[in-house]
This record gives C-alpha cells, sequence and structure tokens, in this order.
C-alpha cells in the first residue's frame, strides 16, 4: 500500500523495531560501515547470513545489482562496489 | 542432524514453558529450546537462525528480523491445525502498520466492475459466511535445501500450516459492484508497503477463474480467532490450493482489471519455468514465453512424529501429514529400503481436500531404519525423487527421509 500518511508509516517502523528486532552483528572488514549505512535501511542484516556462506562472486554482485535495479536501494556506485567486496570476501563461497 | 550454533538464545525453562502450554509433547520441549535445523541448509542459517517470540507468537524459528520471516518448527505439524500463534511469518516489505478494524477500510474497484465500494468489517461480517480448512505454504518453503543453494529466504519445512479459515466469498465481494465479462485478472494489495519509494509495493493478481471459485475468501478468521496481526489482521486473500504469495495479508484493495498486471510481484517474481512441474491450473494470461506464475501447491508430505535420529519402541507409530493443491490426498506411502518398495499408511481424518491429511504407519522390527514417505493425491500426481530446479527456488517436494532406531 503506497500513500500512508507519514506518521503512521514512522509509526509502523517504530513498532516493528520495537518487536523484536535484535542487533545483528555482521563480520568485522573494510566496507562493513558500507552494508551497514546501507543495507540497513531496508531489512535486517541476517538476510546476508541466511544468504551465505553459498554466493560465489557473480551471485553477489547480482544481488547487489538487484536491490539497486529491481528494489531501488540508494545506493552510490562507489558504495555498491564496497558493499560487493565486502560481501564476497567474507559471505562468499 | 546437528544442532545450531548459538548466539543469542532463549532461556531452555521460557522455551520448555511455551512448549508446554502449546500442549505438545513433552518430548518436543527440547526441540522447542534449541530448533533443531536441516543439515541441508546454509550453514550461515544454521549459525544466525534463532528460536525469537514476535508480539503475540510462540518462539519460531527467526530467519529474519526485517521484514520478518519466522517459520514453524516441525513439532507443530502433528496436528493437522497449525495454531495462530505458531503459524509462519512472511512479508516481503518492512512498513506493516498495526491497523485499527474500526477504521480499516475495504476498497472494490477497477476497471473490470461496473461500481466502486467502500467496505467496513462490520459489512463484511454482514454478509453470508464462509468457512474452508486450507494449507498456506509459501512458494518457496524448502528453498534453504536446494542443492545448490539458491538466494532467498532460506526456508527449511515450516514456511506453511493449515488453520480453519472464515470469511466472505471473493466472488460476493465482486458481485456487489458488478464484475464485467471483461475481467481477467483480480489484484489485490495490502496495507504493508516498503521502507524506499522506488521498492515496488507488494501488489498480487489472480485470475478471474480462480477469483470466483467458492472457496476463494476474504477472509476475517483464523480458527475461530480474528486473525494474528502477523497474518495479515484484520482482513487477508484466502486462495486454497495455491501457494501463499497470493495470499494476500492486511487486505485494502481489491481491482477487477481488463489487462494483465504487469507490477514487478507479477511479472519478474514468483515465476517458474514453463513445462517443469507437472502442474494442472494455469494463470495464461501472465504467461511469457519463457516462465509462468507459480499457481497450485505440488503434492507432498512431511514425517513429524519424530525427528531425525530419534528412538520408538518396537510397535510404535511413525505419523505425519500429506496435502497437495486441492485435488486431494489419495495415498500416503513408505519406504524402509530407500525407495525400493512401499508400503501404504494409514489415512487420518479428512478436514476437506485443501488441508492437510495426517497419516500414520506402525513399525515393528527393532534395529535402525531409514524411513522416506511420499503421497499421491486424486489425479495421480506424486512427490519426486529429485530436485526439480527452479532458479529461485519454489515447490520443493523431494520426499522427505528420517533415520529412527526402534529399540
Amino acid at each position: 500500500m503506497r500513500g500512508l500518511p507519514i506518521f503512521v508509516a514512522a509509526l509502523a517502523i517504530a513498532v516493528a523495531a520495537a518487536a523484536a528486532e535484535k542487533p545483528v552483528q555482521l563480520k568485522t572488514a573494510p566496507g562493513l560501515d558500507k552494508v551497514e549505512a546501507n543495507c540497513a535501511a531496508c531489512h535486517s542484516l541476517d538476510y546476508i547470513q541466511m544468504n551465505s556462506p553459498f554466493p560465489s562472486a557473480a551471485l553477489w554482485d547480482a544481488e547487489v545489482t538487484k536491490m539497486i535495479k529491481a528494489f531501488g536501494a540508494p545506493i552510490e556506485p562507489e558504495d555498491a562496489a564496497l558493499i560487493k567486496d565486502y560481501l564476497k570476501q567474507n559471505y562468499g563461497n | 542432524m546437528a544442532t545450531l550454533n548459538r548466539r543469542h538464545f532463549l532461556g531452555g525453562s521460557a522455551a520448555a514453558g511455551a512448549a508446554v502450554a502449546s500442549g505438545l509433547p513433552l518430548a518436543s520441549v527440547a526441540a522447542a529450546a534449541e530448533p533443531e535445523l536441516p543439515a541441508a541448509l546454509p550453514d550461515g542459517v544454521r549459525a544466525s537462525a534463532v528460536l525469537d517470540a514476535l508480539p503475540g507468537k510462540k518462539p519460531l524459528i527467526k530467519l529474519s528480523y526485517r521484514p520478518p520471516n519466522y517459520e514453524t518448527p516441525i513439532e507443530y505439524f502433528r496436528d493437522p491445525i497449525t495454531p495462530n500463534d505458531a503459524f509462519f511469518v512472511r512479508y516481503h516489505l518492512a512498513v506493516i502498520p498495526e491497523i485499527d478494524a474500526k477504521t480499516w477500510r475495504l476498497s472494490v474497484g477497477g476497471d473490470g466492475v461496473n461500481a466502486q465500494a467502500q467496505l467496513t468489517l462490520q459489512d463484511l461480517q454482514a454478509m453470508p459466511a464462509a468457512e474452508v480448512v486450507a494449507v498456506n505454504q509459501c512458494s518457496g518453503n524448502r528453498r534453504g535445501l536446494f542443492k545448490p543453494h539458491v538466494p532467498g529466504v532460506e526456508w527449511g519445512y515450516g514456511a506453511m500450516g493449515c488453520a480453519r479459515w472464515k470469511g466472505v466469498r471473493l466472488k460476493d465481494v465482486l458481485d456487489k459492484v458488478g464484475l464485467k465479462k471483461e475481467a481477467i485478472e483480480i489484484v489485490v494489495d495490502g496495507a504493508d508497503g516498503p521502507i524506499v519509494d522506488k521498492t515496488p509495493d507488494f501488489v498480487k493478481s489472480i485470475p478471474v477463474w480462480k477469483a470466483l471459485e467458492e472457496t476463494t475468501l476474504v477472509a476475517y478468521q483464523m480458527n475461530g480467532e480474528a486473525l494474528p496481526h502477523f497474518n495479515g489482521f484484520p482482513v487477508r486473500l484466502v486462495v486454497p490450493g495455491w501457494t501463499g504469495t497470493y495470499w494476500m495479508k492486511h487486505l485494502v484493495s481489491i481491482k477487477a482489471v481488463t489487462k494483465p498486471d504487469t507490477n514487478f510481484w507479477m511479472s519478474a517474481a514468483y515465476r517458474i519455468p514453463l513445462g517443469k512441474f507437472p502442474l494442472v491450473a494455469r494463470f495464461t494470461s501472465q504467461d511469457t514465453a519463457a516462465n509462468t506464475p507459480i499457481t497450485e501447491m505440488m503434492v507432498n508430505s512431511l514425517i513429524t512424529s519424530h525427528a531425525d535420529g530419534a528412538q520408538l519402541k518396537a510397535g510404535g507409530t511413525v505419523g505425519g501429514i500429506a496435502w497437495d493443491g486441492g485435488y486431494g490426498i489419495r495415498a500416503v506411502e513408505v519406504s524402509s529400503d530407500g525407495g525400493k518398495t512401499w508400503t501404504a499408511a494409514s489415512l487420518g481424518s479428512d478436514l476437506g481436500r485443501y488441508a492437510f491429511r495426517p497419516w500414520s504407519f506402525p513399525l515393528t522390527d527393532k534395529g535402525k531404519h531409514t524411513l522416506m514417505v511420499r503421497a499421491s493425491n486424486a489425479i495421480g500426481g506424486t512427490q519426486t525423487a529429485d530436485l526439480i530446479p527452479n532458479p529461485a527456488g519454489y515447490h520443493h517436494n523431494v520426499m522427505h527421509s528420517v533415520s529412527l532406531t526402534v529399540v
């Protein structure tokens, strides 16, 4: 649904965040700051843990590209490159 | 089956208390404290999945916190009806509003109807009620068991449940506004939405023929109670036989349309290759040369009475459930020799052709057995021994097996 009043959307996010979400700590490595700053806006970072360690480098490239192209994630190209590298190094096969 | 690595875990006593309160047999308490995850899941799932309770829910297996994706531990499938507070939770998008039933409205319209309507919950409750017992199974249930792994929510066996749904027939709602002959799809939208404006809102459509079936419901009750928040309060679509993607939660809009819906969730997502799956129900207005929307569920079954590696006494009974896309389960068979020979199991209570069908099978010979189960349905469909690969990881119905020791 679109067109929710902003305050309703904000409230909903607050409710969701307060309900159950616990911090997810990914591996400390270069690029983690970019992952946390970009990916965690829309989804908890356990999505990355869950989808590991099986992805090839090409699959992680495709996943980040899908987030930008299909899901409209506002990620700067230089950040996207760092995120891809982080995922391949730390959560790839 | 190994146990998972734990980070932050529920206190054992709290989980045990929850299991006792749920009426589960005592043997499952340990399993509730530490969910046994199939060894075939990606290592990352086995390291990060925990038992976690969403508000109003029992501890379920958390795969992702936000949007929330939580699967039902297999022990709950010992009963053909899944309790509301143990029913799995699946969201694509993270803005999930708490809805006030008093101010909720369902808008009905589109270019495929003659009039528009805004319905309240009271309006729906004043209409003739209908009920159906039906399985809601995520298209990607068991995706985590795919070899090779494919990306997505890495579900084990529990992205499904079976409930008694009550509501009004979708066809009765459409009758209120007068469906035109030219209408080809019914488009449904829920109140949940994306964080980022450019993310495609989760919108789905079903063909008119499916929308007009007697059992396709706009449901306001689940197992005799209001829907839980995380299962679509106050109203969701119920599309018996078809995978969960069409069962729109927090339903706020129904539109009949005269052209195929083209949004991302129809045109790009939830598609299966043409010709690979033995399915009957078709959604031809959405076909392309390469693929077609997922529709009905495959024939499937599960051993739920015992976990892999369990012991039981000679003369004891192994059991589970079977289900399909609504043609009805005709037989369940068990093999203890890797599929060379099969023996019929006894079928339990029949709650209708869309429901989980319980089955049971006595085990008399002492020793170690690897039991395999397969179901077949009224139109000759059965399960596969080998995975049918497809890029999005849908329709996993490989025969389930467990190793048991009879003493």
